[in-house]
């Protein structure tokens, strides 16, 4: 099992529904979030690109996050997410310090939160906040050790990128572009 | 200054005691660490769910609220059956909940009042500002007859109300909705079409093999079917074309992106209708079969080619002709889109004339993957006596428009301003729904109305700017603490879907519908308010329609079979299109009696002049109008705007993204607040740009007060359209100021 999530840039429109959704869901308090919205625009006008997309915790197969956790708060389950145990962790920030991704905060509680790809759903057989509501469709989840599951074919098919891989922290967040 | 009797009033900003005192309760309404500790455990909990359909834009999308054992909304979720959403909300909606849990809300009714000189409001019980508005009621009728009270409105409030103003006589009733929004566009179809297009648009987006975006930003409207069907579309392969001076997130999806000089629209699909013709790409049959006028329209556009309108839109021929070639191609699963908010250069249904009669040739309207023939189910009319008949109404007011079809809020406001050519004075006004100091534009003449005025009372679930210049304000709970009318979606099959009561209204605050009948009761109309809850209408309605509330609760949403034939023309019948020759009129006779073109002509519009940039604004995809600025889920999206500047104009005038900057109007009117500049090459050089909506003047707004402009401050110039009435609001010109113009910020 290796629980990846595959977004699909082309049809993207940033509307932060995925930011809201998830919000709601895991209960993140107002001005603090799990997922966010970037937007890039290249070229000189009238001949520029856009691209939007939704970003957040990459659930790393090689996580520094997990590595240099001092208690063992932050760890690996199966599928290959990343969670943090909030009793467990003293909020040292290491983590939120060697994330490439920047996709962890300290929760006002004193504990590091970050996207669970909503382990709780997920065991109800749901799928993600933010990949259930997206009204643009644009972001799908699934198990990339199945040949066949959406995402395998989507990345087998589709020309796609992941974000810095020069670090080496192989992301399971793919974008479709 | 002249002090206006009307003096707006930042609600309780003289802290009197009694308010001073309420606003203290109230904070235990905020977050504290007690209910931190309750979010925590909220995942293991269970919920429960209500039937809703939301309220925070208008498309109106049926929704799950979940209620946790604590009685508070944790979530919203789209209805899976539901043809506006599928399923899915957008940001707006999933934000809704923020709409119930903003502690800035209207709580308690509010009654102007003068102490010490000054004026200020004070809490009011329920039963003194009904018995009050009741008594204004009465003193209206009785001193200058019914239609002298106004009711501007917008939204499910607004329906209990416009029923509660006829019943009383009054049919002075209008909505920004129309000459400020769609009413354009709804004129120019029903000149082509003999129907209009109507919401949710019968835009068959998801079949489509070409969509033509002119100006309408799907994706930063979300609307929601709409955009998810043109995700649909990309997914299908579908050509977008986009027509917007700006690169807006559609036209970042498009693969024509013609970046057309403002105002010039009309000449480019002249030019387009040109090579369709001129190249022998319409659809002939559909044409021959379904059309009338196509010779005069031939005639017409025949000196209009790609090279004539190129030194008008700086859009080059050979871009104008391949376009036009794709639309073809496409025909006729190709989709001109009306567009929604359409009042911008005073020939607005002209413009929209355009866009039909492009659809009327590439044969579009009918056909799969362009319009689909629209139905919904009629709700029965919940019993109550006839409603008299008022002397005058919105008719009347906006006579000299001919073909306005619903009231043009400008006009009904004008008539608050005594003349002597005023034949319908309008002495009172109620406001429900709608921040009219935001949606209207000419501020002045607006301020004017409202000070003649001898009554005003506005009903809202927020201290939005305009409550600041009421004489009562009345608190509404939102769509999540209350039963309304049942929603009747227009769409490829008829389906309704209802709305009850998720929790328990918070504060003091009512339903629109218990306003309606409590005035109503006060005033001698309790006939037409014949039962005690909202409640007992709908489950008569929903029974005479075959269901019930019981049903309702557990489906949110249900289906009825289509009733008015196939989605699409059957192409062996004859169809009669309901207009006067039963075809679609490429050529307008109607708009020739009525002394108006009777084909699009291309009018030069003002330009700015040096120094100064056109004024352009649009939408953000997790706000509405300025409804939800304060809404603390979506203003932690978005909390205010910016000002879109070219990097050549940046250069010009030194500016830097992020610098705060005033903005001064054609007319010398200068921005209350300032906007942070974004530098971006997103937007042309002579035009500057900004999400509507923001730049809000009251204090008691506490996340969104002072945040960005206010772009409805800067349109004092309207270009008015002359066929229905509507407010052209951009031909406004601003130059940028670097200095603080304010000598001392006005509070």
């Amino acid at each position: 099992m290796r629980y990846a999530m595959v977004i699909d840039t082309l049809k993207c429109v940033g509307c932060s529904d995925c930011v809201v959704a998830c919000q709601t869901e895991n209960d993140v308090p107002i001005g603090y979030c799990r997922d966010w919205i970037t937007e890039t625009v290249n070229g000189a006008y009238p001949n520029i690109e856009l691209e939007l997309k939704s970003e957040r915790c990459n659930h790393c197969e090689n996580a520094p996050c997990v590595r240099c956790c001092p208690t063992g708060a932050s760890h690996i389950v199966e599928g290959g997410i990343v969670l943090v145990t909030g009793d467990e962790c003293i909020g040292c920030g290491a983590c939120i310090e060697s994330c490439p991704y920047d996709a962890r905060y300290q929760h006002p509680d004193g504990y590091v939160d970050k996207c669970t790809f909503c382990h709780h759903r997920l065991e109800k057989g749901q799928l993600p906040a933010c990949v259930s509501v997206c009204p643009t469709k644009c972001m799908y989840f699934g198990d990339l050790d199945n040949p066949n599951s959406e995402v395998s074919r989507l990345l087998k098919n589709r020309k796609w990128k992941t974000l810095a891989p020069e670090a080496g922290t192989k992301p399971q967040v793919y974008y479709l572009i | 200054m002249v002090t206006s009797r009307r003096k707006f009033i930042k609600i309780s900003a003289l802290g009197l005691g009694g308010l001073a005192a309420t606003s203290t309760a109230y904070k235990l309404f905020a977050s504290n660490p007690i209910l931190d500790a309750a979010i925590k455990e909220n995942i293991a909990k269970k919920f429960v769910r209500s039937a809703t359909y939301c309220e925070v834009c208008f498309w109106k999308c049926a929704a799950w609220a979940y209620t946790d054992t604590n009685g508070d909304i944790k979530k919203i979720i789209g209805n899976e059956t539901d043809p506006h959403c599928y399923g899915r909300l957008c940001p707006r909606g999933t934000g809704g909940v923020g709409m119930y849990n903003d502690d800035d809300r209207l709580k308690t009714p509010l009654i102007r009042t003068t102490i010490n000189g000054e004026e200020t409001f004070r809490k009011a019980s329920w039963d003194e500002a009904l018995d009050l508005i009741a008594s204004k009621f009465k003193h209206i009728k009785n001193t200058y007859g019914a239609e002298s009270f106004a009711l501007l409105k917008h939204g499910s409030p607004g329906k209990h109300l416009e029923h509660l103003f006829k019943a009383y006589g009054s049919d002075t009733i209008a909505e920004p909705a129309y000459a400020q929004c769609r009413g354009a566009r709804e004129a120019g179809f029903a000149l082509t079409y003999g129907s209009w297009v109507g919401s949710p648009e019968p835009t068959d987006i998801r079949d489509t093999k070409c969509l033509v975006l002119i100006g309408s930003h799907i994706g930063e409207n979300m609307h929601n079917s709409q955009v998810q069907e043109m995700s649909d579309a990309i997914d299908n392969g579908a050509t977008i074309i986009t027509v917007d001076p700006r690169f807006s997130t559609a036209a970042s999806k498009s693969q024509h992106w013609l970046a057309i000089k403002p105002a010039t629209d009309i000449a480019l699909m002249l030019a387009w209708m040109n090579v369709l013709i001129e190249e022998e790409l319409y659809d002939k049959d559909y044409v021959k079969k379904y059309t009338t006028g196509f010779d005069e329209l031939k005639d017409h556009v025949l000196n209009f080619t790609p090279e004539w309108a190129y030194g008008i839109t700086t859009i080059k021929p050979e871009e104008i002709r391949k376009t036009a070639r794709k639309m073809a191609h496409a025909s006729p699963s190709v989709i001109i889109h009306p567009g929604r908010h359409v009042s911008w250069y005073g020939d607005d249904t002209q413009r929209a004339r355009a866009m039909a009669i492009l659809n009327g040739l590439l044969g579009s309207w009918g056909r799969r993957g362009g319009f689909y023939f629209k139905e919904s189910i009629k709700v029965p009319k919940f019993p109550h006596p006839d409603y008299p008949h008022p002397k005058w109404d919105w008719t009347d007011i906006g006579e000299k428009f001919p073909l306005a079809q619903m009231g043009i809020t400008t006009e009904v406001i004008k008539c608050a301003i005594p003349s002597e050519d005023n034949k319908y004075p309008v002495k009172a006004m109620m406001v429900a729904g709608t921040n009219i100091t935001k949606s209207i534009p000419e501020k002045k003449l607006l301020e004017e109305a409202m000070d003649n005025l001898e009554f005003m009372v506005v009903l809202d679930t927020m201290p939005m700017d305009v409550t600041g210049y009421a004489d009562v304000v009345l608190p509404e709970c939102t769509y999540l603490e209350r039963y309304d009318g049942i929603r009747s979606a227009t769409n490829r099959e008829p389906s309704i879907a209802v709305r009850v009561p998720a929790v328990q209204p918070k504060y003091d605050s009512k339903p629109g519908w218990w306003v309606a009948k409590q005035i109503g009761e006060r005033i001698g109309l309790g006939e037409y308010f014949k039962y005690d809850d909202y409640k007992e209408v709908i489950e008569w309605q929903l029974n005479k329609m075959g269901t019930s509330l019981e049903e309702m609760n557990k489906i949110g949403v249900k289906h009825f079979p289509r009733k008015s034939g196939p989605l699409y023309l059957d192409e062996d019948k004859n169809y009669e299109f309901p207009t006067e020759s039963g075809k679609i009129e490429l050529y307008s006779k109607e708009l020739k009696n009525l002394g108006f073109d009777p084909l699009p002509v291309y009018t030069k519009h003002p330009e700015p002049p040096q120094g100064f940039y056109r004024l352009n604004y649009g939408r953000a995809p997790m706000h509405t109008f300025s409804r939800t600025a304060n809404n603390p889920n979506l203003n932690d999206l978005k909390s205010e705007n910016n000002l879109w500047v070219n990097p050549k104009v940046a250069r010009i005038i030194g500016l830097k993204t992020g610098q705060s900057v005033w903005l001064r109007n054609q007319d010398k009117i200068t921005s209350s607040f300032s906007i942070k500049v974004r530098v971006t090459e997103r937007i042309r050089w002579d035009s500057v740009y900004m999400v509507h909506g923001f730049g809000h003047n009251n204090k008691k707004l506490t996340r969104a007060f002072g945040k960005g402009i206010n772009d409805t401050q800067m349109i004092s110039k309207v270009a008015i359209d002359p066929i229905m009435g509507g407010t052209g609001m951009r031909g406004n010109f601003v130059e940028i100021l670097t200095e603080d113009p304010h000598k001392t910020i006005e509070i």
